[in-house]
């Protein structure tokens, strides 16, 4: 009795006989007799729309109202565009035309999306629907069908039969990508990379020279708590301008040499000339410029993770993320007075890489 | 005398009486005088008022006094500094009218750095206090009028802007952070004349920018841009700030996404 009907076992208490129950009704999937029931839709609760025929007036003006803004917003973007046109050289021009052109284009489109939905919630029809998903396999004879326009597509074109065409096809198609790597290929630099990471435009002789005017720098110049922004000097022949000046780029201070010459790692002493070191400003850790020098303190900060960087000893790491300290370019003066490099970086500059040791 | 002018008409007769007058030399006199000082004053006066820099003595006299009431106690007697404050020998002209002209000294309190207060002297103290620095040691004088009106090319000062300052002071003048409190001020409303003392002084830790490395005509672009940047508005609208992605990003994760939410929740609350 159990067996056959639901209900009455139910009444009686018995889980398992009414899991036994449900599985031989549902068939298919398995369903654990605490499964949540499903609740089904709430009860439809009317509108006040629905209800009171003025609030339904009300509320078709309310959207009337909106598509109106809209037309006046249009009307006023076209008319704010002529009426205050953008005047070169006269950035309040530019401003006013943005700000009343937006306004006027914000005026348009919003009301239209705002009306619309309000429309739709308060005035269209009201009813609550459910749409049941239907089962993803298809029929047997669907089924059976696709399997039959294979079978005859294979052996009409011989796809299976004739083995060496069929594999000459799969060769060519794995073959035609290759051009297009060995091309991605040559986007890495010609050269070795790590020999491009490893040096610099400086060389022995090389001056030292202003970041913007370019123009050469004498070591007079440059005035105790001075800093200056520095590139080399034969900078504009380079043939990958930006590229060069990316590693290249020095920061020049003049410190007290008392300040810092008790700390210099032997085999340093000459790099400095009278108090004026130069440093690499591509920092250590991801590459950001480093140029934020303090006089007094003779701290550079990265403004990027904030790094902080000692100058007087040796641009060591004092605070932040960054692993290494700054590489100092080696500098002395020429028979002209003009600041030059002793030589490149002594170690790759800027942020380490996977061969760098 | 009467011998001199003998002619028999109305005129010579006039001016004969007048030259008697015991009273023509006193009076010629006391008007030679007062015209002589007065002129003397007027010059006098209109020179401190159109250009501190000059350094008279007495202006540095005034100045000692003021330095040893106000300054002296870091600084020391001599101006050659203490373990509290550095000697101002040779900081020049244009440092002191910095540091007093913006109201960072005399400093409220020992900090991390000297802050930008109402200036504690008048234009004459401050005046008389420069002299007094500026007769110490030579420095940098005080900045020639012509590199001050903001008349020079904008867009070359942007870019020595760009390379030399915006690292810290913000591509726009709105200042930034620096290490262990100190920071690099906002630029906007600061006086010309102050910012070229920045650049040659090199305040506080700020780095210098001298003559040689940035020359007074491109100082005075540097100025140009600040100051056009400052009197021009901000094309895109509000600009927050000025601080970058922080102010903005913050200002669109609040009120733009919290706009797209309310909309959100209001398509799918049910209507009433």
């Amino acid at each position: 009795m159990a067996k056959h009907d639901g209900e009455t076992s139910a009444a009686a208490g018995s889980a398992i006989e009414k899991k036994l129950a449900r599985e031989v009704s549902a068939g298919t999937a398995v369903i654990s007799s605490n499964a949540l029931e499903n609740p089904g839709l709430p009860p439809h609760q009317p509108r006040v729309t629905d209800l009171d025929p003025k609030k339904e007036k009300a509320a078709q003006r309310r959207v009337i109202w909106l598509f109106t803004l809209s037309i006046i917003g249009s009307v006023f973007a076209i008319y704010a565009y002529i009426a205050f046109p953008i005047e070169p050289g006269n950035l309040t021009s530019t401003r006013v035309n943005n700000l009343l052109v937006g306004l006027g284009i914000a005026t348009a489109l919003l009301p239209i999306g705002i009306g619309a939905i309000y429309w739709a919630k308060n005035l269209m029809k009201n009813d609550e629907l459910v749409e049941e998903r239907h089962g993803t396999r298809g029929t047997e004879e669907t089924r059976a069908a696709a399997a039959e326009v294979f079978r005859v597509g294979n052996e009409e074109s011989g796809f299976g039969r004739r083995t060496l065409l069929r594999n000459t096809l799969i060769g060519a198609v794995v073959a035609a990508p290759l051009p297009g790597i060995v091309m991605l290929r040559d986007l890495a630099p010609s050269a070795d990379p790590v020999e491009a990471f490893s040096r610099t435009m400086w060389k022995a002789g090389t001056r030292l020279a202003r970041d913007g005017s370019g123009t050469a720098i004498k070591a007079s110049d440059v005035t105790l708590g001075s800093v200056f922004h520095v590139v080399p000097y034969d900078l504009p022949e380079a043939e990958h301008k930006l590229e060069e000046k990316a590693k290249a780029a020095v920061l020049l201070m003049r410190l007290k040499p008392e300040d810092f010459v008790h700390n210099i790692t032997p085999g340093r002493e000459d790099w400095h000339y009278h108090g004026i070191v130069a440093y690499s400003k591509i920092c250590t850790h991801v590459g950001c410029p480093v140029a934020l020098y303090e006089q007094h303190t003779h701290h550079l900060l990265c403004p990027c993770h904030q790094s902080q960087f000692d100058i007087t000893r040796e641009a060591a790491v004092i605070f932040g993320p960054a692993k290494r300290p700054l590489p100092q370019l080696p500098i002395t003066v020429d028979a002209e007075g003009y600041l030059i490099a002793q030589s490149d970086f002594h170690e790759p500059v800027g942020p380490s890489f996977w061969e760098r040791s | 005398m009467r011998t001199s002018s003998p002619k028999p008409n109305s005129a010579p007769r006039q001016r004969a009486t007048g030259r008697r007058s015991p009273l023509a030399t006193v009076a010629l006199i006391a008007i030679g005088l007062v015209a002589t000082g007065g002129a003397y004053a007027l010059a006098s006066t209109t020179a401190t008022a159109t250009n501190p820099a000059i350094v008279h003595q007495a202006s540095a006299d005034e100045g000692k006094k003021l330095f040893a009431a106000n300054c002296a106690n870091c600084h020391g007697l001599d101006a050659a500094g203490t373990d509290e404050g550095p000697s101002l020998h040779g900081v020049g002209a244009a440092s002191a009218d910095f540091q007093l002209g913006t109201g960072r000294m005399p400093l409220a309190m020992q900090g991390p750095q000297g802050e930008k207060k109402t200036p504690q002297f008048t234009a004459e103290q401050i005046a008389d206090l420069v002299a007094y620095v500026a007769s110490l040691a030579p420095g940098p004088a005080l900045p020639e009028d012509r590199y001050l009106q903001a008349d020079g090319s904008a867009s070359k000062g942007a870019e020595l802007y760009r390379i030399n300052c915006a690292m810290c002071h913000n591509v726009a003048g709105a200042g930034g952070a620096l290490t262990q409190g100190k920071f690099a001020p906002a630029l906007a409303g600061v006086e010309a004349r102050h910012i070229y003392e920045a650049m040659v002084t090199g305040p506080q830790n700020m780095p210098v920018f001298s003559d040689l490395n940035i020359t007074p005509q491109q100082k005075a672009d540097i100025i140009t841009y600040l100051k056009f940047i400052e009197n021009n508005p901000s094309v895109g609208g509000a600009d927050l700030g000025s601080l970058g992605p922080v102010s903005e990003g913050l200002f669109i994760w609040i009120f733009g996404l919290g706009a797209i939410v309310a909309m959100t929740v209001w398509i799918a609350a049910r209507p009433n």
